[in-house]
């Protein structure tokens, strides 16, 4: 049987323990769609994402990936906040580093994967950052430098957590085109986003969570049309 | 140039600069990825857990090296294992297996009589109590740690940059962390007899904290941070020597003297500019 979802969760429940994080939660992703997750504080955002990378188990229900797609094929950009602004690692350090998924049980970067590293530093046009230290860049380079590092993992789906939590106006609108432009070439996306500006809704679905559950799961349209 | 010729004429000089040498290599390789992750105390917390060990183990009659060091390795794994407890935490745990260990080795220690137990060498070394299986086992170790460390090498850096990450491409991060812990416990073990308990843990932390301020790529700070412990270890066991001063207090102020000087020239160098 075909199926045409990527990322699909059936009465998907959550858990730490007993505390229920997601409830019951159904929803479907399709190749191609920029979903962005929206929802206040400790609704479950993050617990959703982690759970979609494998690193949570259900407590019942199901999430079902697309017939020959793999979780280690998920770029992933974490939260900035995770990471030591000032970790003494060149760019190409990081960024060849999101091609381990490809390596298998290899010790060592075979060529194929510091061509790809190369390819992702290209395709945000940060390429001549490669020598460069992590510590010595701007918010928004380091930014791309994750998102490349993400986009040398994968070309199928992009996970992204609150992405633009420390970047200013500028950046932040420069970082969603490229988001933009990257689903336009058929990258599907799923972004968190704690901002409930329009600007940040940058989508074209919504996944809204509140209080665990899934509250609404349609278009940017569908919801605008409700302003 | 007499003292250093007259100083490594003792057999035992030459036993504690070998397994020294080998024991800063392999624990300035672990202290870097430890220091970046914020888990530098875990060093000091099982350090406290061999002192019980061996404490113990001379109360008990057994051979001191071959109880403890298993008995570390698993409490090493017991802390793991709590700090991803969400109720307690790392710190938290390492501080309860420390405070709890150090009780366990000192109750044995007074509990039993009619042994003699050196309780200053095992709280702050004595390089006399280095012996030639101590030797080997240092080589060994050494050998399986870089060999393993050259082959994890680009996974050890994905999950010390960024653990999650590393997660979501298939790094096997909780075998990794066992492999860390195992490994860092058989450094406290090997390296206790020689600075002590309550110094070893610095072999760890000192060398990456100096390292990382002269190197801007992750290869270079583990390279620098083992080259620095070589040198100051040397540099530490030598005054030691010369000054007649317990090796392993001079061993942690050399490190610190070298990552003041940094420090103060980094300082110093931030302001010409």
């Amino acid at each position: 049987m075909r199926s045409d979802y990527l990322i699909s969760a059936e009465k998907l429940t959550l858990a730490y323990g007993e505390n229920k994080v997601i409830i019951s939660a159904d929803f479907e992703i399709k190749p191609g769609d920029f979903v962005c997750v929206v929802g206040a504080n400790g609704s479950g955002k993050s617990t959703l994402i982690k759970a979609i990378l494998g690193f949570i188990k259900p407590k019942s229900g199901k999430i079902r990936y697309a017939t020959g797609f793999s979780k280690t094929e998920i770029g992933y950009l974490p939260q900035e906040s995770k990471i030591d602004p000032n970790f003494p690692a060149t760019v190409y350090e990081i960024v060849l580093s999101g091609t381990l998924g490809q390596l298998g049980l290899k010790p060592f970067y075979r060529p194929e994967n510091r061509t790809r590293a190369l390819e992702a530093l290209k395709s945000l046009h940060i390429e001549k950052l490669k020598s460069k230290s992590f510590g010595d860049l701007s918010g928004g380079q380091k930014q791309k430098v994750l998102l490349s590092r993400a986009l040398s993992a994968t070309s199928r789906l992009l996970i992204l957590d609150e992405p633009s939590n420390n970047l200013d106006h500028a950046s932040r609108r420069e970082f969603y085109e490229i988001l933009k432009n990257l689903n336009r070439s058929g990258l599907t996306i799923i972004m968190i986003t704690h901002d409930l500006d329009a600007d940040d809704l940058i989508g074209d679905k919504i996944l809204a969570l509140e209080n665990g559950k899934v509250s609404s799961f349609s278009t940017v349209d569908f919801l605008r049309s409700f302003k | 140039m007499n003292a250093l010729v007259e100083m490594f004429s003792y057999s035992f000089m030459i036993r504690a600069l070998v397994v020294g040498v080998l024991i800063s290599v392999v624990s300035a390789l672990v202290g870097v990825s430890l220091v970046f992750r914020r888990n530098s105390m875990i060093g000091d917390g099982l350090s406290h857990t061999a002192f019980g060990a061996f404490a113990v183990a001379t109360a008990l009659g057994f051979a001191p090296l071959w109880f403890a060091l298993p008995v570390v390795v698993l409490v090493s794994f017991l802390v793991l294992k709590l700090s991803k407890n969400r109720k307690i935490g790392g710190d938290a745990a390492i501080a309860l297996l420390s405070a709890s260990s150090l009780a366990v080795g000192t109750l044995a220690i007074s509990v039993v009589k009619g042994v003699n137990i050196d309780l200053n060498s095992y709280l702050f070394g004595s390089i006399l109590s280095v012996g030639w299986s101590d030797v080997w086992l240092s080589l060994v170790l050494a050998v399986i740690v870089i060999i393993l460390y050259i082959l994890a090498y680009h996974r050890i850096f994905a999950i010390t940059f960024d653990e999650e990450f590393a997660r979501s491409v298939g790094v096997k991060t909780g075998v990794y962390d066992m492999i860390f812990s195992a490994i860092c416990s058989i450094v406290v073990v090997l390296g206790m007899r020689l600075l002590g308990a309550l110094l070893i843990s610095s072999l760890i932390i000192f060398p990456a904290l100096i390292a990382m301020n002269f190197a801007k790529s992750f290869k270079k700070v583990v390279f620098l941070s083992a080259v620095i412990s070589v040198i100051t270890f040397t540099l530490g066991l030598i005054a030691s020597y010369l000054l007649a001063t317990p090796t392993g207090a001079t061993v942690v102020l050399v490190n610190l003297l070298a990552l003041c000087a940094v420090k103060l020239i980094r300082l110093m160098t931030s302001h010409m500019i």
